[in-house]
């Protein structure tokens, strides 16, 4: 193994996955290259969601290549740290709204 | 304000020196390709010239802004400037080529003392298109300049003017402190004298270049984007956005450098690199003057002191249309900047 879990070099590597499985990847970059295509969304605004989630799975390739996709695609700083927000508003959110389900457990348990 | 790399007497500065960073390194050790390589395979080496086009005259490297990306190595330190000697060597020529473009680039070319005498005369002269690459700030920089808006109109050229975002922050970032709200005023006088309003024949485009060391998004995109953005905060109208790739020469390979952005972002240019856009490279249809009256491929092997091949000749005063267009362009690594996604050149994308 090498000395760190994350290499930036790998990121341009991506493509290699479909030497051990080309039926799976093909399928599966097509499919990619096709969600990022305009549709109703723009693709801007596709590539800042994919900055906030980016964030969110915590992934270094993807909020290298977002971070880069971003500003290519004309977004400003601060829509991006708008976005990621966005992610966190989520995450902590999802924590926080589970506290119901706690209070619930709660109170049963209580007198 | 920045000094120019010359006027530190930069390493860079030395276009043998830019030269050399472009030919050694990950170029020479076989980690990239270089461009020859990318291009011979394909049938364009050696690169030859379609049809002579356009004419851009840089008459001379004095500018009131001094950009942080700029090729040029612009500033008001600059103190190269065409004579109307030569200008008059490039009038006899565009007299006798017919060629279709003039195209007046700089530093900012409103500042050489013979610059409205220049564009009046190829006016007069029937030049079917000219071209003037204006930095915008310069019509409010002086009281002297307030009136190029009716002197461009009057002389029916086309405004092409640098911005690389519809807001300060980038904008100010690469261009300097204020030049934005300069700008949009430049771009606001520029409007009521007619450019870029939807009922009128005045043309003005706008430049993008990205901020930083990343390719241009989509043009079609960015431009819904500027027209939205300039109409909405500044009621502003333009013709088209055209986007430029930044080049890796002088200043803006100095941020590349210093900021360890310089292998990466040639490896991403040569993996963007489409074999569609060498067939519209610009220096297939463009010759570039200095303002000494010597001749290039474009205005960037001008910053890098390429001059044409010898045997056609490297001086406005032995201009032969006839071997121009039979030329070898000069290439380097830089060039994959013009060919990179969906191409660029000084008209914007070209794939």
């Amino acid at each position: 193994m090498e000395q760190t879990y994350y290499n930036p070099a790998d990121l341009k590597k991506f493509g290699n996955i479909s030497e051990w499985e080309s039926n799976l990847a093909t399928k599966f970059f097509d499919y990619y290259g096709d969600v990022f295509k305009e549709g109703d969304l723009t693709a801007r605004e596709k590539s800042l969601i994919a900055l906030a989630v980016a964030h969110t799975v915590q992934c270094p390739y993807c909020i290298d290549a977002y971070t880069q996709d971003s500003l290519e695609k004309g977004a400003t700083e601060k829509g991006m740290m708008e976005a990621i927000h966005v992610a966190a508003a989520i995450r902590s959110g999802a924590t926080l709204v589970h506290g119901v389900m706690m209070m619930n457990k709660a109170k049963k348990l209580s007198m | 304000m920045i000094k120019s790399l010359h006027a530190r007497q930069h390493q860079l500065a030395n276009q043998k020196s830019q030269v050399e960073i472009l030919e050694s390194g990950i170029f020479a050790d076989g980690t990239l390709p270089t461009f020859k390589q990318k291009i011979e395979p394909i049938g364009f080496f050696p690169l030859r010239p379609t049809k002579l086009e356009i004419f851009q005259v840089n008459i001379g490297y004095m500018c009131n802004q001094v950009c942080k990306h700029c090729h040029v190595d612009a500033g008001p330190d600059r103190t190269e400037i065409m004579t109307k000697e030569t200008m008059q060597q490039c009038l006899a020529v565009l007299k006798q080529s017919g060629i279709k473009t003039l195209d007046i680039t700089g530093g900012a070319p409103e500042m050489n003392p013979d610059f409205r005498w220049f564009v009046s005369e190829a006016h007069r002269l029937g030049v079917e298109e000219i071209i003037i690459r204006s930095n915008l700030t310069i019509i409010t920089a002086n009281p002297k300049y307030h009136d190029l808006p009716e002197f461009f109109r009057e002389n029916n050229v086309r405004i092409c003017s640098s911005l690389p975002f519809y807001s300060a922050g980038k904008t100010d970032r690469q261009r300097g402190e204020g030049v934005f709200k300069d700008s949009i005023a430049g771009l606001q006088m520029l409007n009521k004298v007619g450019y870029g309003k939807p009922d009128s024949n005045l043309i003005l485009d706008l430049v993008y270049n990205p901020v930083g060391a990343f390719l241009p998004g989509d043009q079609k995109q960015l431009e819904r984007d500027f027209k939205k953005e300039l109409k909405e905060h500044f009621g502003i109208d333009f013709n088209s956005l055209l986007t430029i790739t930044n080049i890796p020469i002088s200043r803006f390979l100095d941020f590349l450098i210093e900021s360890g952005n310089y292998d990466e972002y040639m490896e991403k240019l040569i993996n963007a690199f489409n074999p569609a856009a060498v067939a519209g490279v610009m220096c297939r249809n463009t010759i570039s003057i200095d303002w000494q009256g010597f001749m290039y491929d474009c205005d960037f092997n001008q910053m890098l002191g390429l001059k044409l091949e010898e045997k056609v000749g490297q001086h406005i005063s032995t201009f032969n249309i006839d071997a121009l267009e039979n030329r070898e362009v000069i290439i380097s690594q830089h060039c994959f900047a013009c060919t990179a996604g969906a191409g660029s050149s000084c008209q914007g994308a070209t794939a």
